[in-house]
């Protein structure tokens, strides 16, 4: 075991090796050609097994993903926003052929207007797709997913393809002391892929991902993708317990923070968690009792968790990094569908902040804790807020005023006649 | 690859039953399934197809195949990235002894022109310029069959279809598919059709020994979008190539060669006519121009050859 300072890409790169992945399809798209670079750098050098192939796009290299799997090998590809949309497809289709791979996303806010920094609606915009997602709040996180997710994607009653998200320059970019585990022990804990019957072979023909004509069948085998999906809850367990015994560090399915007599949590995914949970300690020395509540398995959605987790809390702050327009956040929706009902369940506020890489100040966090306080003592949901500070408010109106300003300056040039 | 090396000398050497199985949802008189009834006798059941949506997606429906060796269907843009993965799959298998080498598998793409010459060319592209092994069947039919004929990048000109009602036809030229394969210096590339049975087999039995990315467009006369009883559909073919509009060749170390060459050519007309999609160009009254610039771009083709 050695301890580096890794990128949350070189992390997800040595997911990937450590793994001992025989085939990468990829396709560059900022932030994540890093962890593209870095593989295809080891396999150069001798330091890798494996083949890198450049598709020419995001749906090919999906295609080509599920196809290799299907054919029986192990398969790593990362994207990121733009990419990922580009291949939903293929996310739909390989995840129906029950092709266990794991496709890292590194999250970025969509167009328009086209950025280039985090928000999760990309790896959201997956949530049905049939893959299962793992997010991620630090870059050892990010590397202990991919472990994590080979084992869930190639668990026999599994056996679907895994996203692992790690937030665009937040972990992309940003070097944290990890842990980098032997081989021999990753080899103990994931074992070469058995991909059983399910593979193309001269003697052993096979027709996979064939048309079905009707409802009952088509119903059938979306049902069979459901369930094996919610096995992965159960198998999440097994396969937890087994990377503690090899790997030496627990990995729960709910990431807690504080919650030990908390009224107030706090519910939110990937790295930003980490800036709610330094708020959770300055709000906690000032007396009030508030918790983190971190979903690590998003799909499956893992609601027996979530109610227990959240059982005796009074109010819970949801802080969505999405925005489904029209609606609000995503997680907010499951959670209040997760929770309706319960006896005595809590209060949800609804935040939305964080899009395309905006910060989630201290401050904020404290209001935000503040507001979900009122709530639960009040028994009456706030209306949802949308994060955004006056400050943020000025330099827009200036950046308007710039823009305005300029329209004006062209079209006063297209007045002017031209000069003898 | 010299004639004296081929199995096929003469239509006797030809199998006499086919390997596929039938009763499949292809229409009666489908030109496509004839061609591939042909080309899979010559390839064998040792492939893979990795199918693009397209009417025969319908080949494989659960819990049936009328296939003997395997099946992958993928999307309409993407069969060849499909066939990317099989191939490095197997390869990568092979290369660490997990794969002895009778188990390995021809990759074989299955696509309609929709997906050819339109949604799934930015994945064929790629796989070509990545030299990727694998052999790439087109059925072309000339039109979005499976969804009742739209116009699609392989329409020609005049032919009337659901998108093309209008009196004039189509607009639109086919476009040079096999010219698009041939100036990237693919492995070979050939045009067959399943009423010369010899030529095909002479074609696919060449591909079939060669390994880089290799082109087989077959042209399948159909009796649904190009509307002629489905008992026409060998004459069709065989007038598609007498009157020159369907040139037979192939590409094979860096020349195209024309396999065919009936002289004289019969006039376009003998093809247009026999056709329900092109009726309107004949009746009430001749539409001459359109008829005339058939013609010419048909001799057009061949007097650049002469």
């Amino acid at each position: 075991m050695s301890r580096r300072l890794l990128t949350g890409n070189a992390a997800a790169a040595w997911g990937a090796r450590l793994a001992e992945v025989d085939y990468v399809p990829a396709f560059p798209i900022t932030p994540q050609t890093e962890i593209i670079e870095t593989l295809e750098r080891w396999i150069e050098g001798g330091e890798m097994p494996g083949r890198l192939v450049m598709l020419e796009s995001e749906h090919s290299m999906i295609t080509a993903a599920g196809a290799a799997a299907a054919t029986g090998v192990r398969v790593f590809s990362a994207t990121s926003s733009q990419g990922l949309l580009y291949a939903m497809e293929m996310l739909y289709t390989v995840a129906g052929w029950r092709a266990p791979f794991v496709l890292v996303n590194v999250s970025r806010g969509l167009s328009a207007p086209i950025t280039l920094e985090s928000d999760h609606n990309d790896v959201l915009a997956a949530r049905d797709s049939g893959f299962l997602q793992i997010h991620c709040a630090t870059c050892q996180e990010v590397l202990d997913g991919v472990l994590l997710a080979y084992r869930l994607a190639e668990h026999p009653r599994v056996r679907l393809p895994v996203l692992v998200n790690l937030d665009g320059f937040h972990l992309s970019f940003t070097r944290e002391p990890v842990e980098i585990p032997e081989l021999e022990s990753v080899r103990r804990f994931l074992p070469a892929f058995d991909p059983g019957g399910i593979r193309f072979r001269a003697s052993k023909p096979i027709s996979q991902a064939v048309a079905v004509l009707g409802g009952g069948p088509y119903s059938y085998f979306r049902y069979e993708m459901h369930r094996a999906a919610e096995e992965a809850v159960c198998a999440w367990d097994e396969v937890a317990s087994d990377f503690e015994r090899e790997l030496g560090r627990s990995a729960p399915l709910l990431d807690t923070h504080r919650m030990e007599d908390a009224e107030i949590a706090f519910f939110m995914i990937g790295s930003y968690a980490t800036k709610a949970m330094d708020a959770i300690d300055r709000l906690r020395d000032s007396g009030m009792r508030v918790g983190l509540v971190r979903p690590r398995l998003v799909r499956p959605w893992p609601t027996e968790a979530l109610r227990a987790a959240l059982s005796g809390v009074r109010g819970v702050a949801v802080i969505d990094q999405n925005l489904s327009m029209g609606v609000g956040g995503i997680l907010h929706s499951e959670l209040a569908a997760s929770l309706y009902g319960e006896p005595q369940a809590p209060v949800l506020s609804a935040f939305v902040g964080g899009l395309g890489g905006r910060d989630i100040s201290a401050d904020e966090f404290f209001e935000i804790a503040a507001v979900a306080k009122h709530a639960a003592e009040t028994g009456h949901r706030p209306p949802p807020r949308l994060l955004y500070t006056e400050e943020e408010l000025r330099e827009v109106r200036k950046l308007q005023t710039i823009a305005l300003a300029e329209r004006h300056e062209i079209s006063l040039g297209d007045a002017q006649p031209e000069e003898a | 690859m010299s004639e004296k090396s081929t199995a096929f000398l003469r239509m006797a050497d030809l199998p006499s039953t086919h390997l596929m199985g039938g009763g499949t949802a292809m229409c009666a008189g489908c030109g496509g399934l004839q061609a591939l009834q042909q080309i899979y006798d010559v390839l064998g059941e040792k492939t893979v197809f990795v199918n693009a949506a397209g009417c025969m997606t319908l080949l494989s429906v659960y819990p049936f195949t009328p296939f003997r060796g395997s099946w992958l269907y993928t999307s309409m843009a993407s069969a060849s990235a499909g066939a990317q993965g099989v191939r490095d799959a197997l390869d990568v298998l092979a290369g660490k002894g997990r794969l002895p080498p009778e188990e390995d598998l021809e990759v074989v793409v299955l696509a309609g022109d929709g997906s050819t010459y339109g949604m799934g060319l930015s994945a064929t592209s790629g796989a070509i310029d990545r030299g990727l092994d694998f052999l790439y069947l087109c059925y072309d039919n000339e039109g979005y069959g499976n969804t009742g004929q739209q116009a699609s990048a392989a329409t020609p000109m005049g032919a009337r279809t659901a998108t093309d009602p209008g009196r004039e036809g189509h607009v639109g030229f086919k476009k040079d598919i096999f010219g698009l394969w041939v100036a990237n210096h693919p492995s070979y590339a050939a045009t067959v059709i399943g009423a010369e049975p010899l030529d095909l087999a002479r074609k696919i039995e060449k591909a079939s020994r060669l390994s880089g990315p290799r082109l087989i467009l077959a042209l399948a006369p159909c009796p649904t979008g190009w509307r002629f009883p489905a008992e026409d559909a060998v004459e069709i073919a065989r007038l598609a190539v007498r009157t020159g509009i369907f040139p037979l060749k192939e590409y094979v170390d860096g020349e195209v060669v024309h396999t065919k060459k009936k002289r004289p050519r019969l006039p376009v007309e003998e093809y247009l006519k026999r056709q329900g999609r092109f009726a309107h160009l004949f009746e009430p009254e001749r539409n001459e121009p359109v008829i005339r610039g058939i013609q010419a771009r048909v001799d057009a083709y061949w007097a650049e050859l002469e």
